[in-house]
């Protein structure tokens, strides 16, 4: 693996950086046309409700309104997936949360269109609901779809529950019985937005004969296309899509909301379509992440040995069948060596917005409830929090709980460079506490395409199909610029659009930097290889005497010849008398992404009369392998670690007895401001990831997972009460007290 | 022959079993073996798998060579944020 | 419902449009004159990413109408600086890596710059405080916060 870096580990600006701070860039509102139509959609004011009928007469003779469509504007799909995507855009028959779209119209103005919406007369027969997991698991609930229930599974729980895992290996009674002191603890978590600054917003343009353009934000433009063509019935080919610059995604933008309606008004208007959320859509139908209520039981020693560990992992994912508790039961106790544990997980339907991915999805609120009860055995054995945890740890060689044996993993260096931290031994004032927790993320390869040509000034473009959600085209211009020896500033690297570029995966599970970054590397690779050819032909030796050394052809040794080195650009300079224009391409799907550990530490103040929690000082520890731009490492780490401390203390879902949500805005669904929060120290350890030739491994979603066990091990120890339900509100708190 | 270890919930698919041998040079290969062997699994694998081999985690990946000492996890299909 | 015509200035130049009486200052901006770097991200004057100089004065032209701003100056992200001129601000955002989707950032650069023109000496507290009303999901803001902090150290001369 290569060591020694020029490119990599320095912090240049960003190429989108002076669009970015001028106001330049352009996101998925920004864009408009002329002859442009203005959308908005009709939705649910109810729970659950059978569509008796909808009368769109009265917006449809509206001067103004263009098209109007409802679910019967659709036609069925064949894969069940792309079905579920399309009835949450649009529902068919029956509204299954409040805010599910039921029509949507297009007309001349924002204006009009908002006049339209009124005239639609839609007929409810209102249906019983249930928005609680527990609820939503028990017999007799109201089933949101018959027919989807899990295999194999029994009486004892509802036909929402869609989904069991079960992961682990030993026999954890036997873990037990070895136990000197278990516990044995029920959690729940709210559910809570990704929060991206920027609704979902995209602009359609579908023809008549079937050719179409549509631009929108999104984490995965190639996988708008697969779903939107499906979902219209065209092909793929006709359909072009370009990612705009995407204000925040989080795993909130893998998935299509919006698109196909604008697609399909356009294609009944005959015009282009621009289709914009408002942010209490964004709350109400675009995906949150899952609310969970688990049970974590754990035996341990009194020097501090875990025995045995199981949990139970309860989660509703809303309105559709969903798989994602799995990743949850699998991240449950990663962190540990473990020789009895078993980690069992339930999915279940809901009368709530269909769930979608948020960073690390799964895994925060089943390591928060496996922390919590860590931080209690020790808290009991009187045990430091991180030597237990380092007895414990995962390292190379341990049979993980979720299955496969793990690599060179970096747990050990993060829980000794937490110990080893001043933060660790500073003294806590009044009212603090200080609070540790461990994390963990899978991280990804899959689909990727890279297309990269050497210009004849020595300039090289790279075109690479993955969504830059936080700097990628920085870290891909680093690792080309690395890997062909030349300067950062002479690559330009642009996100092309799904007809320029091959296939590429969706920009999630921290694959990008990853991925996209060995795509790079071989497509460099592809045209150094090139470049030697045509200065051997040059030379006239043979292209197997010629090497490349620091952004240069030369003979590889002395029996090669005797030749100046022959630079990139005076490569590319004769390119069109060597042979014609050089390139380098890669397709391909990477695996061995690498998995990433974090431990973070944060001394929280309640305040006892208020109930209160502030965030006194926070440090966060993270392996990532090799970090490219270290400074866009870090803010990946720091943000993580925010957002999991809004999940911790402030941020949820709330509904009342009718099923409807009742805070959907920024004053009521409170995230972290820039007062709440102290800096974040951010450390990170480079434990080089054996699968990719620089040591990359993703970082992007470990460092939501600690936080929220952090935060409350904290309050735990700064009011002498443990806490088991997030978030840790004021008013709970003060309960608490 | 790989060793191929079918976790937690996947075993109700396979009678219980939790460990098989499997003559198999790639994944491709084993899945087909896998599915025959135990058709309830099927579903699960046409559906998209994912599988650890030797520690190393693969999505679908059909080609990836397996050899006869090798350790192969297989598990649900893996999504990321 | 007929439309306003307005007469006003923004970043400097003339300018004027017709808009509709419930129209908001943002929507004028994005939809009428083209200046999309102000962003909706709430329509509700919580996040910031609105934000605009109004004679001066941070606002959220979410919460301003369009009809109100005869006679003004509005300053918009557009009129910060250019790319041969960045403000300080901008070019420390940029050197700190303090955006990582940028869909705040113009946000929180009209409401840094509008901060460092009365007090050109704020603690980290004061710019945590000044810049609560600017949500940003991506950073957890500490980049963000020191480029302020370096940018306005460098109005004063101190590390430039």
């Amino acid at each position: 693996m290569k060591q020694d870096f020029k490119i990599l580990g320095t912090r240049p600006i960003r190429p989108d950086g002076l669009d970015k701070v001028t106001g330049k860039a352009m996101f998925g509102s920004d864009k408009s046309v002329t002859g442009m139509l203005h959308a908005r959609i009709l939705r649910s004011p109810h729970a659950h409700a059978e569509i008796v009928s909808i009368d769109t007469s009265k917006a449809e003779a509206l001067a103004g309104v263009k098209a109007v469509i409802t679910g019967d504007d659709f036609a069925d799909v064949e894969n069940r997936w792309a079905r579920y995507t399309m009835q949450n855009c649009m529902a068919q028959g029956r509204a299954l949360y409040d805010g599910h779209a039921v029509a949507a119209v297009a007309a001349i103005s924002k204006t009009v269109a908002a006049e339209a919406l009124k005239l639609i007369e839609v007929e409810y027969k209102i249906l019983p609901h249930v928005t609680d997991v527990d609820e939503a698991m028990a017999p007799g609930a109201p089933v949101l779809h018959e027919g989807v229930k899990a295999r194999k599974l029994g009486d004892d729980v509802s036909g929402n529950t869609v989904g069991y895992y079960s992961f682990g290996h030993g026999d954890i009674e036997a873990g037990f019985a070895n136990a000197e002191l278990v516990i044995d603890r029920t959690f729940k978590t709210a559910a809570v937005h990704q929060g991206y600054i920027e609704p979902h917003g995209c602009l359609a343009d579908l023809g008549g004969d079937g050719r179409g353009e549509l631009w929108c934000s999104t984490q995965g433009h190639y996988m708008v296309r697969e779903v939107c063509s499906e979902i219209l019935g065209i092909d793929s080919s006709q359909l072009r899509v370009t990612a705009s610059e995407i204000g925040g995604g989080f795993g909130g933008k893998t998935t299509v909301f919006i698109e196909p309606v604008a697609l399909k008004l356009s294609q009944k208007a005959g015009k282009p379509v621009k289709l914009v959320m408002s942010r209490e859509e964004v709350f109400r139908a675009s995906g949150p992440t899952m609310s969970a209520s688990m049970d974590i039981k754990i035996g341990m020693t009194k020097a501090g040995k875990i025995t045995g560990a199981h949990a139970k992992l309860r989660y509703q994912g809303g309105a559709f069948p969903y798989q994602m508790v799995m990743m949850g039961a699998m991240s449950a106790f990663a962190a540990y060596d473990l020789e009895h544990v078993q980690a069992e997980g339930w999915d279940v339907m809901t009368n709530r917005p269909k769930m979608i991915s948020y960073r690390a999805p799964g895994a925060p609120m089943a390591v928060y409830a496996v922390e919590s009860v860590m931080d209690e055995l020790c808290q009991k054995l009187e045990l430091d929090p991180i030597d237990t945890r380092l007895m414990n740890a995962a390292r190379e060689g341990t049979k993980s709980s979720y299955g496969p044996t793990f690599k060179a993993i970096g747990l050990v260096e993060a829980l000794e460079a937490a110990k080893a931290h001043p933060h660790y031994s500073a003294p806590l004032a009044p009212n603090t506490g200080r609070g540790v927790s461990c994390g963990f993320w899978f991280n990804f390869g899959g689909q990727v395409s890279v297309s990269m040509a050497i210009n004849a000034d020595g300039t090289v473009n790279l075109i690479e199909g993955n969504p830059d959600i936080g700097g990628s085209r920085a870290s891909i211009s680093m690792m080309a610029a690395e890997a062909l020896g030349i300067e950062y500033d002479r690559i330009r690297t642009i996100v092309g659009d799904t007809a320029s570029v091959g296939f590429s995966d969706v920009t999630d599970g921290s694959r990008v930097t990853f991925a996209v970054g060995i795509a790079t590397i071989n497509a460099a690779n592809a045209a150094i290889k090139e470049m030697c050819k045509r200065a051997a032909k040059i030379w006239e030796i043979d292209a197997e005497a010629v090497e490349w050394v620091d952004g240069a052809a030369q003979p590889s040794g002395h029996n090669a010849g005797n030749f100046p080195p022959m630079s990139l650009a005076e490569i590319a300079a004769t390119s069109g008398k060597t042979g014609g224009p050089i390139a380098g391409h890669h397709e391909g799907a990477p695996d061995k992404a690498g998995v990433s550990f974090g431990v973070h530490m944060v001394d929280v103040e309640v305040d006892p009369e208020t109930g209160f929690t502030s965030i006194k000082r926070y440090t966060a520890f993270q392996d990532v392998g090799k970090a490219i731009h270290p400074a866009y490492v870090e803010g990946q780490i720091q943000g993580g670690a925010v957002q999991g401390i809004g999940w911790a203390l402030n941020e949820e879902y709330i509904y009342g007895e009718d099923g409807l949500l009742q805070n959907p805005g920024f004053l009521d669904y409170r995230i972290p401001v820039a007062s709440d929060l102290p800096m974040i120290d951010a450390v990170i350890i480079e434990v080089p990831n054996p699968g990719h030739p620089y040591g990359v491994r993703g970082c992007g979603e470990t460092a939501i997972v600690p936080p929220l066990a952090a935060v409350s091990n904290g309050v735990a120890q700064a009011i002498g009460v443990r806490m088991f339900e997030l978030p840790m509100s004021p008013p709970k708190i003060l309960k608490a007290l | 022959m790989a060793r191929v270890v079918i976790f937690g919930s996947l075993r109700a698919f396979t009678n219980g079993e939790g460990e098989m041998e499997i003559d198999a040079q790639t994944t491709r290969e084993l899945l087909r073996k896998l599915a025959t062997l135990h058709p309830a699994l099927a579903e699960t694998i046409e559906a998209g798998v994912s599988l650890a081999i030797d520690g190393e985690v693969f999505k679908e990946a059909w080609f990836t060579p397996i050899s006869a000492e090798s350790e192969v996890v297989v598990m649900p299909l893996m999504v990321g944020g | 419902m007929s439309k306003i015509h307005i007469t006003t200035q923004v970043n400097g130049d003339a300018v004027e449009f017709l808009c509709e009486p419930d129209e908001t200052l943002l929507d004028v901006l994005r939809d009428r004159l083209n200046l999309t770097g102000a962003k909706e991200g709430c329509g509700t004057g919580d996040c910031g990413a609105c934000s605009v100089t109004l004679n001066g004065r941070l606002v959220a032209s979410c919460l301003v109408l369009g009809a109100e701003v005869a006679g003004s100056e509005i300053e918009t992200v557009e009129g910060v600086g250019t790319a041969d001129a960045l403000h300080p601000v901008q070019q420390h955002l940029l050197d700190h890596a303090a955006l990582q989707c940028g869909i705040c950032t113009p946000g929180i650069i009209v409401a840094a710059k509008a901060l460092l023109l009365q007090n050109p000496n704020p603690s980290e507290e004061e710019v945590r405080y000044w810049l609560a009303g600017n949500l940003c999901r991506c950073t957890g803001y500490d980049k963000i916060i020191r480029a302020v902090l370096s940018a306005a150290a460098e109005m004063r001369g101190e590390n430039a």
